[in-house]
């Protein structure tokens, strides 16, 4: 049995080494390329980005696609598993609250990079219209980002409690933070009650909201009468992609995180093993919509439908479609099938495919379905038939995606990314209630 | 300022009201004043008008008079509430088209279009290979049912009582889900600095500011723009530029309520014409309710191919000469 102290030792944030230094500066590089790129972006005009008035949309919306799907891990991981008692969630809740609250702040910011005006930002609460899938967006992102914030924050309590007194003799003014922000946690019994009542709440509204995203966000397409977004399947199948997106990001987030913080006494062969067949369901579920949503249509497609379908299956978009669909979703269903694909290492290079093809899955359904318009692409310069992403929209993309992990890096720098107080009762070691007490 | 603004929209209205005129009157706003003998003498030049009732009379020019102060004054600021008793439709005849493409560029002169976001645009169809290939003029349709200003999160864009569906560009965010929801792709976005030179500034110097109802002048950078059925045109007792300018008379302008519609040449019912022929409308199916609507391409007095000439698959706008 483990001794308190090594516990806390073990799992309390510490100072990054060399390497973490390194990784945190080049993220910050990246920020600030973005940074300047949008800066430009601002005062030329979208005329730096690749988009034109086919492809009116391009890698800024299928990136705010990706954050909102991945950002679903809160929703399917945490709160689902919590409300049915999956206690091997333990010490990977926190790192799954993390990245759903990462995402969905990003998800917001993407979405305004796309806006010709931002400077017009207000219109959007002033001249609000109901009727508009942006304006339930608008409704939907601010209501995530305040419950994945509670999510995070409710069970973490204890935690800030633990660590002001951590760090009360070595790092004063870093335990006197701690302190402010455990809302004077004594751990005492009404406090239990009340904070076990308000998480559960929280879990139970984390779910549909998280499904509301989800499915708003397909809407955004679905309520077009564009070729391969109007359909119906749309809501069901972007719920099952985000399961597949957020569980694979879980994956890669954990594996680092217990490389780098040594916890492969906290989260061990077990809980890959657990996660890998989590991830197997999220394939299957999403494989299934994706049978509604690309092998169905092949029976019946009226001629237009024709053209895009055979765009993505054997056209100008096959190889993106193909990469996406194999590197994403089957090759990572068919691995998690085998107990050695779900053994750390294997796990940490499928949740990799699976984010990667599941960013590309979402640029394959936002692009080339805005270049299969009714009317035929007529009166532009050639280059406005095709779309693949300026310098400056990478730039700004890859910006955004760094900015996620430093939102991600920076919680893993101050707050312990394994649960301790729940970790601690888990192992009987009940000198946690006295230390909090005391 | 204002009351400029009345007058041009009180003459307006007397015009439309009045009927359309016909031959080369159409550019003055008319109206048949009052019938008190007593103070007029009869010139015995006689002048053809189209009755509201879309009767062909005949008067004597002396009964003719530039229209003042008539009927209701408009709000200048109910730019949003459009024409009250108007419904503007247009009807563009596929068998008279050979692609002259005079109403693409007389349209992106009047509205200062000078990239290549041409706002009318003539395509090349052709349904399948054996069927016949014909030239067809796109505007936007200013749907009953706008796809466009359903999803528009800012009510930027809207539906006017008199049909047109317009576009507030000061309000515009600039997120471009009505080009996305537009199935006729009629929509274009300013994606830079609109280069549209002096347009911009007036005579004292000051700037123009952007009006739903002269769109284009000036287009703002980050903005969507559109066809906009001329309602400056119209305000002036004018047709829409593309009517006006194609040497073929394709296109037909007027008003459903008034069952008329006119092409500058030959004054027609709308309701008639549309049995006659078998106008239809662009993707009916989708339910968006289209104003403009289209007759088939039958008994073509043009060959398709002389249009093939002026064909640029690539290009919309003329580019100015570089010096």
């Amino acid at each position: 049995m483990k001794n308190y102290d090594t516990l806390l030792k073990d799992l309390a944030p510490r100072k990054f080494g060399k390497r973490g230094t390194i990784w945190t500066i080049c993220l910050i590089v990246i920020i600030i390329a973005g940074i300047i790129a949008y800066i430009d972006q601002v005062i030329k005009g979208q005329v730096v980005t690749n988009m034109r008035d086919y492809a009116l949309w391009g890698i800024y919306i299928s990136n705010f696609v990706f954050f909102v799907a991945t950002s679903f891990v809160g929703s399917i991981f945490v709160a689902v598993l919590r409300l049915t008692n999956n206690e091997w969630r333990t010490p990977l809740v926190r790192i799954a609250e993390v990245i759903t609250l990462a995402c969905i702040v990003m998800a917001g910011m993407t979405i305004m990079i796309d806006m010709g005006r931002p400077d017009r930002l207000l219109n959007l609460f002033i001249h609000a219209r109901l009727q508009s899938p942006i304006t339930w967006d608008v409704i939907i992102i601010p209501t995530s980002i305040a419950l994945s914030f509670l999510l995070l924050y409710f069970p973490l309590i204890p935690d800030l409690a633990i660590l002001k007194n951590y760090y009360k003799d070595k790092k004063p003014k870093l335990s006197k933070w701690y302190g402010k922000l455990s809302l004077n946690w004594k751990g005492t019994k009404v406090q239990k009650v009340i904070q076990a009542k308000s998480i559960k709440i929280i879990a139970i509204m984390v779910i549909p909201v998280g499904i509301i995203l989800q499915t708003i966000d397909a809407w955004l397409f679905s309520t077009t009468f564009r070729i391969g977004w109007d359909s119906t399947n749309m809501g069901a199948y972007f719920v099952s992609g985000a399961f597949v997106a957020g569980v694979g990001a879980l994956i890669v987030v954990v594996y680092v995180i217990r490389r780098v913080r040594k916890l492969e006494n906290y989260i061990t062969d077990y809980h890959f093993n657990k996660l890998g067949k989590f991830l197997g369901l999220a394939c299957l579920t999403y494989f299934y919509f994706n049978i509604n949503e690309y092998l169905i249509p092949i029976f019946n497609a009226p001629v237009e439908e024709d053209i895009h379908l055979s765009a993505l299956i054997s056209g100008e978009y096959a190889m993106l479609f193909w990469f996406s669909q194999m590197v994403g979703l089957i090759l990572p269903m068919i691995f998690v099938l085998f107990k050695s694909g779900r053994k750390p290492l294997s796990m940490f290079i499928i949740g990799l495919m699976v984010v990667v093809g599941s960013w590309w899955k979402r640029y394959v359904i936002v692009t080339p379905t805005l270049l299969h318009p009714f009317l035929p692409i007529e009166g532009v310069p050639e280059s406005w038939h095709h779309y693949f992403p300026s310098m400056h929209e990478w730039l700004i993309t890859i910006a955004t995606l760094a900015m996620a992990l430093l939102i991600i890096t920076i919680m893993v720098r101050f707050i312990p990314m394994i649960p301790v107080q729940k970790t601690a009762e888990e192992l009987e070691l009940l000198e946690t209630n006295k230390k909090t007490e005391s | 300022m204002e009351e400029q603004d009345n007058n041009a929209k009180n003459s307006r209205r007397n015009f439309l009201k009045k009927g359309i005129a016909l031959g080369g009157l159409s550019a003055t706003a008319i109206a048949i004043a009052s019938f008190q003998k007593d103070d007029i003498e009869e010139t015995g030049e006689k002048v053809k008008l189209l009755s509201p009732e879309g009767e062909l009379v005949e008067i004597d020019k002396a009964y003719v008079k530039p229209a003042k102060n008539l009927s209701l004054p408009i709000d200048s600021k109910k730019i949003r509430e459009g024409i009250p008793n108007r419904k503007f439709v247009m009807v563009i005849d596929l068998a008279k088209c050979k692609n002259a493409l005079k109403c693409v560029s007389v349209c992106n002169k009047h509205h200062f279009v000078t990239g290549d976001n041409a706002w009318l645009k003539v395509h090349k169809m052709q349904e399948s290979k054996d069927t016949a290939p014909y030239w067809m003029p796109r505007t936007c349709m200013h749907c009953d049912q706008p796809a466009c200003v359903t999803v528009c999160p800012v009510d930027a864009t809207f539906k006017r009582r008199d049909g047109l569906v317009l576009i507030d560009n000061e309000r515009c965010i600039g997120c471009r889900f009505c080009m996305a929801a537009c199935p006729y792709s009629t929509r274009v976005f300013n994606w830079s600095e609109p280069n549209q030179g002096e347009i911009t500034m007036n005579m004292d110097g000051t700037e123009h500011t952007s009006t739903p109802e002269f769109a284009g002048k000036p287009s703002l950078k980050g903005t969507v723009d559109k066809c906009d059925f001329c309602p400056h045109a119209i305000d002036k007792g004018e047709l829409p530029h593309c009517v006006t300018a194609c040497p073929n008379g394709v296109f037909y302008f007027g008003d459903k309520y008034e069952d008329t519609v006119t092409n500058g040449e030959e004054s027609v019912r709308l309701s008639k014409l549309l049995e006659d022929k078998a106008g239809y409308r662009l993707m009916e199916e989708l339910g968006t309710q289209p104003s403009v609507y289209y007759l088939p391409p039958t008994d073509r007095l043009v060959d398709f191919k002389d249009g093939l000439k002026n064909y640029t698959e690539f290009q919309s706008v003329e580019k100015p000469e570089q010096s």
